[in-house]
């Protein structure tokens, strides 16, 4: 049962990848990424690490996904779906380098004893994951705060400098 | 049951996906997607090997090793952040050209 909803997952977040980044229309290719990560959340699920699984959710689905798709909404335009196709040969060399990485780290997966780990060792509770976020990685935590504090204020003055430019 | 190889391996799927965005796609907003679903690849490695490798060091008070989800966590407060930021670039971008095709946003080029 386990390995049924895994390759349906496996089906969902690589198919809906493929659609984020193959879409004719972009909100199209934005709601393909929510569908990707919405099937990543439910792999973190089946790892047996539902605090992260719900947070993927709330934070990627919730928020940023949301927050493409308002944007392509918002500032909508007939430029917004006439992407210039990729010529033939960029898209041939696309193909050759993602499956080059795809076959370089699939076979030192399988060339690994990787294979050997099929139970889940570690099943960190919430409280493992408060402890840890409080105590020893408390100064990450600090830092990252301020990392987001700092890319919102950004966010918001490069849009406040853009109203300037217009108003001159 | 799932191996720890399996998750591995979608990861590695979902990164030669984003790769391969990366080097075709031109809109900002394709870039972003190619770059999120990277992301995804590499926190779903880091929640597997946080998982299924037998705990090395311990958390304080408790005998599991929670390294690997914590880490995420970080991960993705910080990918969301980077989306904020870029997103915020690509609205500017599109008011100052009409176009967010980075092939064509030349002003800050070198």
């Amino acid at each position: 049962m386990a390995d049924l909803i895994f390759v349906a997952m496996m089906v969902v977040t690589v198919g809906s990848a493929i659609l984020a980044l193959e879409a004719d229309e972009i909100i199209y290719g934005a709601i393909g990424l929510a569908g990707s990560l919405f099937g990543v959340a439910t792999l973190f699920f089946l790892l047996d690490a539902p605090y992260v699984a719900v947070f993927q959710i709330a934070v990627y689905i919730g928020a940023v996904a949301v927050l493409i798709l308002f944007t392509v909404m918002l500032v909508r335009q007939e430029k917004w779906a006439k992407e210039v196709p990729a010529t033939s040969l960029t898209r041939l060399a696309g193909i050759l380098t993602g499956l080059a990485v795809f076959i370089a780290l699939a076979s030192a997966t399988i060339a690994s004893n990787l294979s050997q780990f099929s139970t889940i060792t570690n099943n960190a509770t919430f409280v493992d994951i408060g402890v840890l976020i409080s105590t020893g990685d408390a100064p990450i935590l600090l830092v990252l705060g301020l990392v987001l504090a700092a890319s919102v204020v950004g966010a918001l003055t490069l849009s406040r400098a853009d109203k300037e430019e217009n108003a001159k | 049951m799932n191996t720890l190889s399996d998750f591995v391996l979608v990861s590695a799927m979902l990164f030669g996906i984003g790769i391969y965005g990366l080097v075709t796609k031109r809109n900002a907003l394709r870039l972003l997607f190619a770059v999120e679903l990277m992301i995804n690849a590499a926190n779903l490695n880091f929640v597997a090997f946080g998982q299924y490798l037998p705990s090395l060091g311990t958390t304080a008070g408790s005998s599991t090793n929670a390294v690997g989800q914590t880490f995420v966590l970080f991960s993705i407060a910080l990918a969301a952040a980077e989306a904020a930021v870029i997103l915020a670039i690509v609205v500017v971008a599109y008011r100052l050209h009409k176009d967010v095709d980075v092939s064509e946003l030349k002003s800050m080029e070198g």
